[in-house]
C-alpha cells in the first residue's frame, strides 16, 4: 500500500517523506544529519541516547523516534539543542573511561567524532565516574571493553534483531544499568564474530573490539579523520541553502 | 650534635621532566651527600596489566613527549615475538628504522639547541636572563632557526611513520601499518642537504666546545664507569637493533653480544628508598661497581665502528682523543650526541633512496608466543621492554628499564662531584653553582619523568635548611 506523502519543515527547510517515516529517515533522506548514537541503520530506533532530539513544534522529542507528520514545524541547529547535545555527549564521557588517547576506536569511533563535530574541546564541568569494570578477554577472537560502553543498545539490537540470538542484554537499571552478556563470559555465550553484533560498525566506540586488530588502520586514513561524522549524509543534500 | 645543612634545586630546568636535586652540607659547608631525585611516580608497569597486547605499544609510549618512539618501538618489538613474526618485512623493518631515526634526530637537536647550547654558548655562570633558548635566539638568530627546523624535519617524519608527530600508531604488533608515500619521500629529500649541512654545523660547533674547554671537561663530573649499549653484530653502531656489549672504563668487554632477550641473566635493578628511579647494575660486577653508563657516550665507547662516512669520521675523530680508551667525560656526551645527528641524517638519506618504504607488504606473524622482550637505543640510551601475555591476550606482567634509569647513578655522581668541586666551603649560594650542577645532569639529557612543562612556571629553587627542618636561606628565580 502506498504510503501517504507528508512535507514539513526542519530548520525552515521543506522536506518531504511518507506517513510512518520518523523524523530522522525524513532529514537523512533529504541530507539533513540530525546528530545520532544509539539509531543506526537496519536497527529498530530504540530513543535511548536523546543525542537527536529536536523540537517538534515546540516540544523536545528523539528525531530517531519521532513519527513524521505533514505540517510540523521541526528545530534541529540552534544554540540551546546544541548545548544539550553537547552536555549529553560530555556526560557519555565522564561516564566511562574515554581513553582516545589509547584506544584503538580512536578515528572512527562515533563518540569522539560526535565530540569534534559539536565543538567539544576541554573536559565537561561534571565528575568523571571512572569505572572500573573488568575486561572480558574470554572469547579467542572477540574482546569487551565495558569501561568504553555508552549503553546504546545496538549490540543488544542487532544479537535479537539480526542475528536472532540474544547474546547481549541490559541487567540494572537507572546508573547501574549496563550491557551483560548470556552466559559467565562472551566466550560462554553462542557469540560468532559473523554475528551482526560485533560486526564493526554497531558498536559505535571501543567497547566490542576484534581481537588482534589494534592500530592496523594508520592515521589519516580513518573514517573520520579527513571527513567529519554526519557528513556522509549531508552530502546526499542537493542544492542546500537554496531552499 | 653536628648540624646537617641541605640544598634542594627544585626543579631542575631545562631537562626533561621533572626533578629534584639535593645537597647535604655539614657545619663547614663541606658536601657530604648529593642526590638526584625523580620526584614523580608513573606506575605504567602496574596500568598496563590486563590490556591486551597490541594497545601496548600505544599505551606505554604515553610515559614520554620527546621520546615516546622509542617506547612505541621497544614495545612494538616485544609484541613483534608475542604475535610470532621473528623477521619483519623489509618495509616494516625500514619504516621503523626511519621512524627511530627521526626521533633520535629530533630529540638530540631540541636538547642541544633548546636546553644546553645556552650554557655552551654563553657558560654556565651567564645571567639567567640571557641564558635560555630566548637568549639564542636574540644572539645568534640563525643557529636557533636551524634548531627549530631540524627538530621540525625529525618530527614531519615520525609523521610521516606513524600517522602523528606525537603518539602515532606506526609500529603495531609484527610490523608497521603503512608504507612511505613517493610525495613524503620526495618531500624530505628537498630538504635533506640542508638538514645534512646543518647537522655538520651542530656536530662541529660541539666538538669544537669540548677541545677548546678540554681542561674543563676533563675534569667537570667526569668519573669512570662501566659503558652498555646494544651492538650490531659486526660490532657497528645500531640503533634500532642488536646485541648487549658491555665495557667497563679501560674499554675491557665485560660481556658482548649478548641476546638481548636474556637481559636478566646479566643485569639487576636496585630500589632505593628516596627516589622513584631505580638503579640498574651488572650483574657479575655487582651492586657497588656494576653500575653502568649508557646514551650518546657510551655508544660512542662501545661500538667499533660507524657505517655512514660524515659520522664515521668524527667517531674516529673522537674515539681518538682518548686514544681509543673510553671517554669518561660527562660533558663529552654533547659531541657524541652530534655525532648521532650527523649518523641519524646520514641513515635518513640512505633510506629515502630505499624502494623499499614503498613497498605493501607490511606485516608478519607466526606461532603465538606468551613472553616478549624488546630492545632500542633511545635517545638517551637503552631502553629494555619486557612483558608476559596470557591465553586471552591480556598483558600479566610487565617491566621497563627506561634508558634514564640506567643512568641514574652516573647522574648521582656526576652531581656528587659537582657538589663536591664547586659548591663545598661556599657559605653562599649563587645562581651560578646551582646551574654548574644543572649542567652536569642536562649533559645526559634525562627525560626524568616524561612529562609535559608549564613555560614559565619553573622558577629554580635553592633553599639552605639546617637539621631541625628550619628555612636559614632562600634564592629563586623565575625564567
Amino acid at each position: 500500500m502506498k504510503r501517504r506523502a507528508i512535507e514539513f519543515k526542519i530548520d525552515g527547510i521543506t522536506v518531504k517523506g511518507s506517513a510512518g517515516q520518523t523524523v530522522m529517515d525524513v532529514a537523512d533522506q533529504a541530507g539533513i544529519y540530525i546528530p545520532r548514537l544509539c539509531d543506526v541503520e537496519g536497527l529498530e530506533p530504540q530513543g535511548s541516547c536523546r543525542v537527536c532530539t529536536v523540537k517538534v513544534d515546540g516540544r523536545p522529542a528523539a528525531a530517531c523516534t519521532q513519527p513524521a507528520a505533514h505540517g510540523i514545524d521541526v528545530i534541529n541547529n540552534t544554540p540551546e539543542i546544541l548545548s544539550y547535545r553537547r552536555d549529553l555527549i560530555k556526560m557519555l564521557f565522564q561516564e566511562g573511561n574515554h581513553l582516545c588517547s589509547i584506544c584503538e576506536a580512536s578515528g572512527r569511533c562515533e563518540l569522539q567524532a560526535m565530540a569534534y563535530r559539536l565543538g567539544i574541546m576541554e573536559p565537561a564541568k561534571y565528575p568523571y565516574l571512572q569505572p572500573v569494570r573488568p575486561i572480558d578477554a574470554s572469547h579467542p577472537d572477540i574482546l569487551l571493553d565495558k569501561n568504553r560502553c555508552i549503553r546504546c543498545g545496538r549490540c543488544i539490537r542487532a544479537s535479537q534483531q539480526i542475528d536472532r540470538k540474544n547474546v547481549f542484554g541490559y541487567i540494572g537499571r537507572g546508573i547501574n544499568k549496563r550491557v551483560g552478556v548470556d552466559g559467565r563470559n562472551l566466550a560462554d555465550t553462542d557469540v560468532d564474530v559473523n554475528d551482526s553484533a560485533v560486526a564493526p560498525g554497531t558498536c559505535p566506540v571501543g567497547c566490542i573490539i576484534m581481537k588482534r586488530i589494534g592500530f592496523h588502520e594508520p592515521i589519516g586514513q580513518r573514517k573520520y579523520d579527513n571527513a567529519p561524522i554526519g557528513s556522509e549524509i549531508e552530502k546526499t543534500r542537493s542544492g542546500r541553502g537554496k531552499e | 650534635m653536628a648540624r646537617t645543612k641541605v640544598i634542594e634545586i627544585e626543579p631542575l630546568t631545562r631537562v626533561e621532566g621533572h626533578g629534584k636535586v639535593s645537597i647535604h652540607l655539614d657545619d663547614n659547608n663541606n658536601v657530604k651527600d648529593a642526590r638526584l631525585h625523580i620526584v614523580e611516580f608513573r606506575g605504567f608497569e602496574r596500568f598496563i596489566k590486563g590490556r591486551p597486547f597490541w594497545e601496548v605499544p600505544v599505551i606505554v609510549q604515553r610515559l614520554c613527549g620527546i621520546c615516546p618512539v622509542s617506547h612505541q618501538l621497544a614495545a612494538a618489538k616485544a609484541m613483534d615475538i608475542i604475535v610470532g613474526a621473528k623477521k619483519l618485512t623489509p618495509t616494516a623493518e625500514k619504516m621503523r628504522r626511519l621512524m627511530n631515526y627521526g626521533q633520535i634526530f629530533q630529540s638530540h637537536v631540541l636538547h642541544f639547541f633548546h636546553l644546553c647550547s645556552p650554557d655552551l654558548l654563553f657558560g654556565f655562570d651567564a645571567d639567567p636572563k640571557v641564558r635560555n633558548i630566548f637568549g639564542i635566539i636574540k644572539k645568534m638568530p640563525d643557529l636557533a632557526v636551524q634548531g627549530v627546523m631540524m627538530r621540525k624535519y625529525g618530527q614531519e617524519i615520525i609523521k610521516a611513520t606513524s600517522g602523528k608527530k606525537i603518539h602515532g600508531t606506526g609500529a603495531v604488533p609484527g610490523g608497521i601499518n603503512k608504507n612511505l608515500s613517493i610525495k613524503e619521500r620526495d618531500g624530505f629529500l628537498k630538504d635533506i642537504a640542508k638538514m645534512k649541512e646543518w647537522s655538520l654545523g651542530a656536530l662541529a660547533l660541539a666538538r669544537n666546545y669540548t677541545l677548546e674547554h678540554m681542561e674543563m671537561i676533563q675534569d667537570f663530573a667526569a668519573f669512570n664507569s662501566n659503558h652498555l649499549s646494544l651492538v650490531r653484530e659486526d660490532g657497528a653502531l645500531d640503533l634500532y637493533h642488536g646485541n648487549l656489549r658491555a665495557i667497563d672504563a679501560e674499554g675491557n668487554a665485560i660481556f658482548n653480544q649478548v641476546d638481548y632477550r636474556n637481559y636478566n641473566d646479566y643485569i639487576m635493578e636496585e630500589v632505593r628508598s628516596w627516589s622513584y628511579n631505580k638503579f640498574p647494575f651488572i650483574k657479575s660486577r655487582g651492586q657497588n661497581d656494576g653500575w653502568y653508563r649508557v646514551g650518546p657516550l657510551s655508544r660512542m665507547n662501545t661500538v667499533d665502528f660507524i657505517d655512514v662516512p660524515e659520522s664515521r669520521k668524527a667517531h674516529e675523530e673522537f674515539k681518538a682523543l682518548t686514544n681509543g680508551k673510553p671517554n669518561n667525560m660527562s660533558l663529552a656526551y654533547h659531541w657524541a650526541r652530534m655525532i648521532e645527528v650527523v649518523y641519524c641524517i646520514e641513515k635518513i638519506e640512505q633510506l629515502l633512496h630505499d624502494p623499499d618504504l614503498q613497498g605493501d607488504d607490511l606485516l608478519v606473524k607466526g606461532d603465538r608466543a606468551e613472553e616478549g622482550i624488546g630492545l632500542v637505543e633511545a635517545p638517551r640510551g637503552t631502553l629494555f621492554h619486557h612483558y608476559r601475555v596470557n591465553e586471552q591476550d591480556q598483558v600479566t606482567y610487565c617491566n621497563l628499564i627506561v634508558s634514564s634509569t640506567n643512568n641514574n647513578e652516573a647522574m648521582n655522581r656526576a652531581v656528587t662531584k659537582v657538589a663536591h668541586d664547586h659548591i663545598s666551603g661556599n657559605p653562599t649560594i649563587t645562581e651560578g653553582m646551582l646551574n654548574h650542577v644543572e649542567v652536569a645532569v642536562r649533559a645526559y639529557d634525562p627525560c626524568l619523568s616524561c612529562a609535559t612543562h608549564a613555560l614559565g612556571q619553573m622558577p629554580l629553587t635553592g633553599e639552605l635548611y639546617d637539621a631541625e627542618g628550619t628555612l636559614l636561606e632562600r634564592k629563586s628565580r623565575t625564567i
